[in-house]
């Protein structure tokens, strides 16, 4: 029977689906406001909350969910308050969480390896009631950061002008501080708390290696998402026959080597646009004929072509050639 | 004056500013009338870009009042009259953006959660590209344009609101000549139309014939409130400035680390 077709695989796979969608669609606000790390810090700061939730019995999730969202909007009043040293602030916000986490566990006679499945991720334990959870939760995260794309858009990319555009900023960036939050959690079954942050930006960083549009940047990370998460899960399926490989880090990685193959692509692309930036369309200080010049330029031949007014110089070794009747001409 | 004669679309009364606890504007009283074209002038620091935030409520005032067409700033809602040009260099942020998405937040003053992009939006998004002469670039990122053009796809972003008041922050600060006509040209349209502007400057640059008034700041108060000035002529030493185009001295630092508390905000 195929590993692929038991319960626990099938009940992964789906929870697999629903993190890789949500994680980078809020990842997107996080990366466009350039808080990249604010998805990590939250992990951190969860970690604490897991530690409650495994002391007292509750479920560690939702203690999680709570002391997440604690963090998330104590980040973000951080945030708002001065903008100088809010790295430090964040930076103190997450050691402490993490710090806490570990002490708690210690505090209640357990050992830090129970923390591991958190840390870590353990998408192959996941129970019935935790993969609706995963899913109710990662569809609101969906559906709020699509349908509300215009209006968050417009504040993580301007504050000031959505302010005298009548929206109400501070209420935005909550509830992107809030839904980064409940996405920590949502992944922190899948991925682990301390690889969540990857799967929220890795994804958006490939995308817009190839994409000019905030929107196509937002479903090609979502679809990448997916596509990591059930990639890594699988793979790591298949290798449990002869390795011990965890999930988490499976899909990260694979994440990873998205990344690393559309990088070069997305540099190249850049580059070209560079060199094809039109000339000032000035006339040149004289008339000035290239040497002679064997070399017939056109469409084909292999030489950067730059508009340039009228006409196109072709670069050469640092020149630009312009045709200029029977010669080519220095522009 | 004619306009004087023309209802008040801005009114502000005995304002005072403090940012951080100091005070930075004292005593502003300014009334712009509909129709207007107001330049707001002034050396470095001397408030003019604090007066702007003052009158669309980014900064909250120390005394005085702020009034929008009448309304009182707090209770002010009617947002989609008014248009804001924030002064950055750059319309970038850290995800691609099309100069298409950038400009349609200008219309989130008309639209409500949820709904799409209607008939009369893209139209309106269209008309403040082809006013700013880049109707031709909408599909391209951000990032492909030039300063210049980055500056003009942030005054389409105000236009798209189709705004009876324009608020415009620096908008020509390195800016280059070619450019600052294009945004002269779109200005004058959006004059024309008999939008008020009030525009915050340190040199009028392609906008001098466009300015019906000129108010310049002095240290947190106004100096002159009056017929446009000269270039030249701000550099008087009223105006604490002498003739230099703020090469300003770096400010000196100590060789010891500069060490604060992490919650210790120093909001600009």
């Amino acid at each position: 029977m195929n590993i692929l077709t038991y319960d626990f695989m099938i009940r992964a796979l789906v929870a697999a689906v629903f993190t890789g969608l949500a994680a980078p669609a809020v990842g997107t606000y996080l990366v466009q406001r350039r808080l990249a790390l604010m998805g990590d810090g939250i992990g951190h700061v969860a970690v604490t909350g897991v530690a409650l939730g495994l002391i007292t019995g509750a479920s560690p999730t939702w203690t999680a969910v709570a002391v997440a969202i604690l963090g998330a909007v104590l980040i973000e009043v951080i945030r708002n308050q001065g903008r100088a040293n809010g790295d430090v602030a964040l930076a103190l916000l997450f050691y402490g969480g993490i710090a806490g986490g570990v002490f708690i566990i210690g505090l209640a006679g357990q050992s830090a390896a129970q923390l591991q499945a958190y840390l870590f991720g353990s998408i192959t334990t996941t129970s019935v009631s935790d993969v609706w959870v995963t899913i109710l939760l990662a569809l609101v995260v969906v559906t709020l950061c699509v349908g509300l794309l215009p209006q968050l858009f417009a504040v993580a990319q301007d504050e000031e002008f959505a302010a005298v555009a009548g929206l109400r900023v501070r209420s935005y960036n909550l509830l992107i501080a809030v839904l980064a939050a409940v996405t920590v959690t949502v992944a922190m079954r899948t991925v682990g708390l301390l690889l969540v942050s990857a799967l929220m930006v890795v994804p958006v960083a490939t995308a817009q290696q190839v994409t000019r549009s905030f929107r196509s940047t937002l479903g090609l990370a979502m679809l990448l998402g997916v596509v990591a998460s059930i990639g890594g899960l699988v793979v790591s399926a298949l290798a449990s026959y002869r390795f011990s490989v965890a999930p988490g880090p499976t899909i990260v990685l694979l994440a990873l080597a998205g990344f690393a193959l559309t990088w070069p692509i997305g540099a190249a692309v850049r580059r070209r646009q560079r060199l094809a930036e039109p000339f000032v369309p000035e006339p040149p200080l004289g008339h000035e004929v290239t040497d002679t010049h064997p070399h017939v330029h056109g469409p084909d031949c292999g030489h950067v072509a730059v508009t340039h007014g009228d006409h196109v110089d072709y670069v050469h070794g640092g020149h630009r050639h312009a045709p200029h009747g029977e010669h080519y001409d220095e522009h | 004056m004619l306009t004087r004669d023309a209802p008040e679309v801005v009114a502000v009364r005995d304002v005072a500013v403090a940012l951080g606890g100091r005070p930075v504007l004292r005593g502003i009283d300014l009334a712009v009338h509909e129709g207007e074209f107001v330049a707001l002038m002034g050396a470095n620091g001397s408030g003019k870009s604090t007066l702007v935030r003052a009158m669309t409520g980014l900064r909250p005032l120390v005394s005085g009042s702020v009034a929008l067409f009448g309304t009182d700033l707090a209770a002010y809602r009617d947002w989609k009259r008014i248009g804001f040009v924030p002064q950055r260099a750059s319309a970038a942020s850290g995800v691609p953006a099309s100069v298409y998405e950038v400009v349609a937040s200008g219309r989130l003053t008309r639209r409500r959660p949820l709904r799409p992009l209607g008939r009369a939006d893209k139209a309106a998004i269209r008309a403040a590209l082809e006013v700013v002469g880049l109707g031709d670039r909408l599909r391209d990122g951000v990032t492909a344009l030039s300063g210049g053009q980055q500056q003009r796809v942030l005054i389409a972003r105000a236009l798209a609101g189709e705004p009876d008041l324009l608020f415009l922050d620096e908008p020509t600060a390195g800016v280059d000549l070619p450019n600052q006509e294009a945004l002269a040209d779109a200005l004058r349209v959006l004059k024309e139309r008999g939008a008020t502007v009030v525009l915050v400057a340190h040199e009028l640059g392609a906008l001098a014939p466009l300015v019906g008034r000129a108010v310049v700041m002095r240290d947190g108060r106004i100096a002159y409130d009056g017929a446009p000035l000269a270039d030249d002529t701000v550099h008087h030493p009223l105006f604490l400035e002498s003739h230099s185009h703020h090469h300003a001295e770096p400010p000196h630092r100590d060789r010891a680390p500069q060490v604060s508390g992490p919650l210790d905000g120093s909001a600009p």
